[in-house]
């Protein structure tokens, strides 16, 4: 090994190796309930043991963040003999994943407390999940991606499970860990079809080798149905979204969050590595897959979810056509822009997730979690300025502007009618309309309804945990206000990352 | 600077009270409410005084990259059409602050922050010369007045402000594309670009539609219409009054800014049809206001065969047509919203907008009545209000248009006189007919005040529209150039 190949993976070094270290010293943490509930914490002020390791997790991904964004500017390199590259595009979804990990982190922390889950083996699941994300986004080899996946799936499926009292987490548990498994029993039956034909896992190899006419072809574009089946499974999009609603529902809060936000960023490096950077020769036969997978998910997801009463379910519905958004970017023509425009949705989807289950948790208490859109009902009396950050994120959801959504959308649809796919554009805009009615429910739930007796809880979560949800409506807001800046950085990974590669 | 400042400072003022905010209703909120929409009003005054009558093209244009990625720009203009509406907007926005003094007393500093971004907003969809900024100021108006709407409206006001939501919504959809499609046609969004853009009649006609999508539902135009009596009805007053002075004219300068100059030849093809739609709105609709038992939904329905003769003055292709309907929709700002705000006067003291309930409110309200009937005078277009100068002059281009067109359009000026004089005569004439009435009190000091100006504004109007129709008529025939020049 190279000194050079140990920068290339250092940040992922360092996560894993404080990550096992963590879980060693989390042996000797005493099982301790929380400090007396309902009373306010300030952030590092936990049961000690719980607090050295939450704390040290904020520092780590503090500096894994800083370390993402100061390589932000490197060039493209590949590293470990071909197995793990490291180059803009991953820089930038790394430290996107980071800060996503970490604002859960920072949002649940109450949550997890009231419910006596906050323990040292929720935060290092945590992390190694994170590691995986770091592996799949970075990975140059099928195998690397194959191993990423897993190792950011697996300690997925423990913290779906944490709950283990709780019957609908366990059910959510099994069926995640079944559905997905059979999603990387497909992924890898189609890679495996490709080594067949190709006959290498690299993916530089790959590339040269697809585009050769005497391979065979129909070999080729039957695993692809299983590659794209395999992604299809890990986006969560129509029709392979039923694990999607349930798993949502059924995951404490929390634990949604760590879902529903960072791993939408993996997934998408995924997608990327596989089908652009990889199989960008097989076009033709992935990208008619696509279309009516996102097609699909942007009808089925939204109209779905418009019949939903469980506030969860019902954004997991959203992250299904939401997801159906971004697969719409990766229908051009290799175009820097069309996928700058996918990457900038994604990273903002990600932070409008962060911001809408944030406040869900928030919301909920000890005893009782905000689950159900009736649990939100005259929130604007009760407390105006989360009323306020519920109705950025919605609006966002929707695509209306000023906010950041509607900046996101809009880059997809200018890809779509750049495109010649006008009349796409026009499905995915009725489709859009269709979602408006269920995210303006939610707004009309909180503003016009009065609240119920029963509801009137007091936020809870940490004064900075409070601050930061603030800060993310404020962004949500300020990006959709501005957006030049992060469409220019999400633009110019890419097109450092299409000539890298 | 003076367009951004008519934009920001009412928005600046409406976030300042949000956050100030307070659920008791207090004075101070009040007071920075009126502070702010008066400095907002004072801020667009310069518009009018400093415009340079002999320039056709763009004043007070203001130009920053915004967006350079899509180089979308920062870009702020007006000419004769765009100015009245900003002054009318932020005047507009004053006398709503007023009317909602002592009527509002529940959120007071969210209604008054709702309705001060509102007209921020709407400043800015009248200022945009690029048109994702028009389209996301436009937009953007639907979260206040869905807000307004659902929270101090009446008994059915959710299913009032999803409606108006999603009718509008969809409509504008559709425009973001015809947007993006123009764009990528010629990689800007600058809309004065967009006037000289060379397009084929299939490009042409499928364009005209997506921007009539949005255009007519937010006219609204028959048979479009349906959401809008539903929602003044559910709206608190002040709701009301921007909606009809306001809200329903930005779909009309939408016409004239895309449709009409983007799709020229489309425009003239399609003219016929437009012609048609708006005729029904004037007729049909003016005969259903007729019928209506509740006196809102009688303003709601005689709005919008007023705003079918503005669509029908556009569509004649006329200088005199274009201004007639633009001098019209000035009117109706005054007159629609003085007729809400009367609505309110009475809804006030009775809770009640049943026609029916009413007989003989001039005995206790004289002074009421008298603003009243000059407003309802207005409504028919009598000779002397602001009302008449737009409709003549529509309906004089119209029978140079075609003489049956004409005589059809000249029947509005009776349906008017029919439902808004019978409603004059229901409720304020005769005998007391119940003892509610016997014990309402004439308008107070601050309800006086609007009143009063309200009907300066349309007698000054109708006896001088010069000033008016001087700054119109310049812009206009530069309209009218981009019009008549075919693209193909």
């Amino acid at each position: 090994m190279q000194a050079f190949d140990l920068y290339a993976i250092l940040p992922e070094l360092v996560l894993l190796v404080v990550a096992c270290l963590l879980l060693v010293a989390s042996v000797y943490v005493p099982e301790r309930q929380p400090a007396t509930p309902g009373v306010e914490q300030d952030i590092f002020h936990t049961p000690r043991g719980v607090g050295f390791v939450y704390f040290f997790t904020i520092i780590l991904l503090v500096y894994l963040i800083l370390a993402f964004v100061a390589r932000m500017d490197d060039v493209s390199v590949v590293a470990m003999n071909g197995l793990f590259q490291s180059d803009p595009l991953s820089n930038l979804l790394k430290a996107c994943s980071c800060g996503a990990v970490l604002i859960s982190l920072i949002y649940s922390k109450q949550y997890l407390m009231d419910r006596a889950i906050f323990r040292p083996d929720f935060i290092v699941l945590a992390l190694l999940a994170l590691l995986g994300q770091f592996v799949l986004i970075s990975g140059a080899n099928l195998l690397t991606l194959y191993l990423g996946l897993e190792l950011m799936a697996l300690p997925t499926y423990a913290l779906v499970a944490m709950r283990h009292n709780n019957e609908k987490s366990v059910e959510a548990a099994i069926k995640y860990f079944i559905l997905g498994a059979l999603a990387s029993g497909f992924l890898l039956y189609g890679m495996s079809m490709l080594y067949g034909v190709t006959g290498s896992l690299d993916l530089i190899e790959i590339f040269r080798t697809v585009a050769d006419p005497r391979v065979n072809h129909l070999v080729m574009a039957f695993g692809l149905v299983f590659i794209v089946s395999g992604l299809a499974f890990k986006l969560g999009v129509v029709p392979f979204h039923m694990w999607v609603p349930d798993v949502y529902q059924g995951a404490p809060t929390a634990v949604t969050l760590m879902i529903a936000a960072a791993p939408k960023l993996a997934a998408f490096a995924l997608l990327f590595r596989l089908l652009v950077n990889t199989l960008l020769p097989l076009m033709g036969d992935w990208q008619p897959m696509l279309l009516i997978l996102a097609v699909l998910s942007l009808v089925i997801g939204n109209i779905t979810a418009i019949a939903q009463t469980n506030i969860k379910r019902m954004l997991a519905y959203s992250a299904i056509a939401q997801m159906g958004f971004v697969l719409l970017g990766m229908l051009s023509v290799f175009d820097d822009h069309a996928y700058s425009a996918s990457t900038f949705y994604v990273i903002t989807y990600v932070l409008t997730t962060l911001g809408s289950f944030g406040l869900l948790m928030m919301l909920s208490r000890k005893g009782h979690d905000c689950e159900t859109i009736d649990d939100l009902k005259g929130l604007n009396k009760r407390h105006p300025w989360f009323a306020f950050i519920g109705l950025v994120m919605m609006f966002s959801l929707a695509g209306i502007p000023p906010t950041v959504g509607f900046a996101a959308k809009l880059g997809i649809l200018e890809a779509l009618v750049d495109g010649e796919h006008t009349f796409l554009a026009v499905v995915a805009v009725i489709a859009s309309l269709i979602g408006a009615f269920y995210y303006l429910r939610v707004v009309k739930v909180m503003y016009f309804d009065e609240p119920k007796a029963e509801h009137a809880a007091e936020i809870s979560g940490s004064g900075f945990a409070r601050g930061l949800l603030s800060l993310n409506a404020i962004l949500v807001l300020a990006l959709g206000i501005f957006p030049a800046g992060l469409m220019a950085v999400c633009l110019d990974a890419m097109r450092r990352t299409l000539l890298g590669s | 600077m003076i367009l951004s400042f008519s934009i920001w400072i009412p928005i600046l003022f409406g976030l300042i009270i949000l956050f100030y905010g307070s659920e008791k209703p207090t004075a101070g909120v009040r007071w920075l409410a009126l502070v702010g929409s008066v400095l907002g009003f004072i801020a667009t005054l310069p518009l009018v005084i400093e415009f340079d009558i002999a320039n056709p093209g763009m004043q007070f244009v203001e130009k920053m990259s915004w967006i350079p990625r899509y180089d979308i720009n920062y870009h702020l203009g007006v000419d004769g059409i765009s100015v009245w509406f900003i002054v009318l907007t932020a005047f507009i926005n004053v006398l709503v602050v007023v009317a909602a003094w002592e009527v509002i007393d529940k959120k007071v500093s969210q209604y008054m922050a709702s309705f001060l971004i509102l007209s921020g907003l709407m400043i800015g969809v009248f200022a945009a010369l690029d048109a994702l900024l028009f389209y996301v100021f436009f937009e953007a108006t639907l979260i206040p007045m869905y807000i307004i709407i659902g929270v101090w409206g009446g008994h059915n006001r959710i299913y009032a402000a999803f409606k108006f939501f999603l009718y509008t919504l969809l409509g504008s959809l559709l425009t973001l594309i015809a947007m993006l499609y123009l764009y990528n046609v010629t990689n800007t969004f600058d809309i004065l670009a967009w006037h000289n853009a060379r397009l084929d009649i299939v490009e042409q006609v499928l364009l005209f539609f997506a921007f009539f999508m949005a255009f007519a539902v937010k006219v609204p135009m028959w048979p479009l219409h349906t959401w809008l009596p539903d929602v003044h009805v559910e709206a608190p007053t002040g709701g009301s009054i921007v909606l009809a002075a306001i809200m329903l004219k930005l779909g009309a300068y939408g016409f004239l800014r895309f449709s009409l100059p983007i799709a020229p030849d489309a425009s003239q093809f399609l003219g016929p049809f437009i012609i048609f739609l708006s005729l029904v709105a004037v007729i049909y609709v003016g005969a259903v206001a007729l019928v209506q038992k509740d006196m809102k939904k009688l303003v709601a329905y005689s709005s919008v065969a007023h705003m079918g003769f503005v669509t029908l003055g556009f569509f004649l292709f006329s200088p005199l047509g274009i201004e007639g309907g633009i001098v019209q929709m000035i009117s109706h700002g005054f007159v629609a919203g003085a007729m809400f705000l009367s609505i309110g006067v009475l809804y006030d003291r009775m809770h009640t907008r049943q026609i029916a309930d009413y007989g003989g409110v001039v005995h206790r309200m004289p002074a009421f009545t008298a603003f009243a009937v000059l407003m309802a005078m207005a409504n028919c277009g009598l000779p002397a209000t602001s009302g008449f100068v737009g409709e003549f002059m529509v309906i004089l281009a119209a029978v140079d248009y075609d003489f049956v067109i004409g005589i059809l359009a000249a029947t509005a000026l009776i349906l008017s006189a029919a439902y808004s004089l019978w409603m004059v005569k229901r409720v304020f004439f005769g005998a007391i007919t119940n003892a509610h009435v016997e014990e309402l009190k004439d308008l107070n000091a601050r309800e006086y005040f609007m009143m009063a100006v309200l009907s300066i504004c349309v007698i000054g109007m109708g006896v001088y529209p010069k000033p008016v129709t001087d700054i119109i008529h310049p812009a206009v025939i530069n309209l009218l150039q981009h019009v008549a020049v075919s693209k193909l």
